[in-house]
């Protein structure tokens, strides 16, 4: 379970600080996920920054599972939106990263990985270099990786944002698909009211600097089969993209 | 370029060179320029029982002062390009005794550390090290920010940030660092083995001119451009094997 509260963030600069993120108050179930949607600014990456254990400097708590954020503790996946991953490591290097900083045996997470490479498709590229991959195939490295930790936090900033219209939408069945399976809290942020809706069990609306929570939605489609060609689909994303454009002009 | 590809890229180059000398000793027509055929059948003569000692000690001298340019440069731009502290502090030191030409300080380093190999040594050391240190650093400090965050988010210490990603990073540029010192350590490494020694391709070189031996010094000049072409061809290679991404 991740708690939030009471989350602000302010930023030193040289002249004067600004606020980041504002009085932010969150709680997300274990095994849930959750989209953020925000207009550029908002303090979206900031976020998951906190969440990430990157920036360390804020006020409020942040916890999961009861405890304060730990990187070295705890399990976090992170998924910059350029997938993060080391252009000098191969494919199957890249995916067991995480698992050896974590000082996992290497032996142990064969089997997982060998699932996992079937799962999203990766299979006959374990010995690729990130630059021989398609943008597609580098985000489901990225998933892999996170995967193979089993995580208590997934992460993922904009994380199909930079692919194809037809990619993304296969990725993002693949990421639900590995999603159900493995069962992983995650947090992702989009500015893409779609994928919020496809992919967040809770849809979150950050208002514009200072980030503010201003709605959070329990999304009943989530996980409906087929969702994307059902009429409530468009209707939902209609409703949202209302509000957002009434919040984010205030 | 493919292993045989690069081979012939050699071949033609020695070939062009030839042929210039060639057209110069034909031109010029006196001892001081002579052929490179008369010159390479006094090099095949001479190469095992007088220039094969000078050019190990040459090479020596110089594996040795890029040894401990490796070994004092590379940890410090490391630090100094990750921590901002470090880059602070040692920054303004590396740019004031950059720029000095490293060949002013040999009467300095004779000085202080005699006329044998130390000071040989380290003029080679001093050229190549600031090099190393400013390339390394500069590509730490190009690596962008969002490469670094899933690993600190997994909790990685700031071994694992060395060893993960500092090191593969930087490690063109350092090559490429070195491979742009090493011309000018060669260079240098001359100069110093004119003075003070018996051994080193210098010394022959400066010793068969006084001699007025003009085809053993040619012999010697062939001997150290090879010297050149092995080192060179050597950090291409490293580079192949450990930059193939």
């Amino acid at each position: 379970m991740i708690k939030i509260n009471n989350l602000s963030v302010t930023y030193q600069s040289l002249e004067d600080c600004y606020a980041a993120l504002d009085n932010i108050n969150l709680e997300l179930e274990a095994g849930e996920t959750c989209a953020i949607i925000g207009p550029s600014g908002c303090g979206k990456s900031t976020l998951l920054k906190v969440l990430a254990g990157i920036i360390t400097n804020f006020d409020g708590t942040v916890e999961i599972n009861d405890q304060p954020i730990r990187p070295s503790k705890q399990r976090i996946g992170f998924i910059p939106q350029n997938y993060g991953l080391l252009p000098w490591k191969n494919v199957d290097e890249n995916i067991r990263l995480g698992a050896k900083i974590k000082g996992l045996s290497s032996a142990s997470g064969t089997e997982d990985i060998a699932l996992l490479l079937e799962e999203l498709g990766l299979k006959g590229l374990e010995r690729r270099y990130p630059g021989e991959l398609s943008g597609g195939q580098q985000q489901r490295v990225a998933l892999a990786r996170a995967f193979l930790l089993k995580p208590d936090l997934l992460l993922m900033d904009e994380p199909f944002s930079a692919l194809d219209a037809m990619t993304r939408e296969e990725i993002q069945d693949v990421f639900l698909a590995v999603w159900r399976e493995h069962a992983v809290s995650t947090i992702l942020v989009t500015h893409h009211v779609e994928e919020a809706v496809y992919l967040g069990r809770k849809i979150v609306i950050l208002s514009v600097s200072p980030g503010t929570v201003s709605t959070i939605i329990d999304n009943p489609l989530f996980g409906v089969e087929d969702v994307r060609n059902h009429e409530d689909f468009f209707q939902l994303c209609r409703q949202l993209r209302k509000k957002i454009k009434e919040d984010w002009s205030k | 370029m493919n292993e045989k590809s690069t081979g012939l890229g050699y071949i033609y180059g020695i070939f062009i060179v030839l042929a210039f000398w060639q057209v110069a000793s034909a031109l010029v027509n006196l001892p001081i320029i002579p052929s490179p055929g008369v010159v390479l059948e006094n090099l095949i003569s001479v190469f095992v029982p007088k220039i094969a000692i000078h050019g190990l000690y040459s090479l020596g001298r110089i594996v040795a002062g890029v040894f401990l340019a490796v070994l004092i440069g590379i940890p410090l731009g490391l630090c100094m390009g990750y921590f901002a502290r470090w880059d602070r502090a040692l920054s303004p030191v590396v740019y004031l005794t950059y720029p000095i030409p490293k060949i002013a300080l040999l009467p300095v380093i004779m000085l202080l550390f005699g006329l044998g190999e130390m000071a040989k040594v380290l003029m080679i050391f001093l050229i190549i090290v600031f090099q190393v240190i400013v390339a390394v650093r500069d590509g730490v400090k190009s690596i962008p920010k969002e490469t670094y965050y899933p690993l600190y988010s997994l909790g990685a210490g700031v071994a694992d940030i060395f060893r993960e990603i500092l090191i593969p990073a930087s490690l063109p540029k350092f090559l490429t660092s070195l491979r742009v010192a090493m011309a000018t350590a060669i260079s240098v490494l001359f100069f110093t083995e004119t003075f003070g020694t018996q051994y080193g391709m210098g010394y022959f070189i400066m010793d068969a001119w006084m001699r007025v031996n003009y085809l053993e010094m040619y012999s010697g000049i062939v001997v150290l451009s090879i010297i050149g072409l092995i080192l060179f061809s050597t950090i291409d290679y490293i580079e192949k094997k450990t930059c193939y991404w």
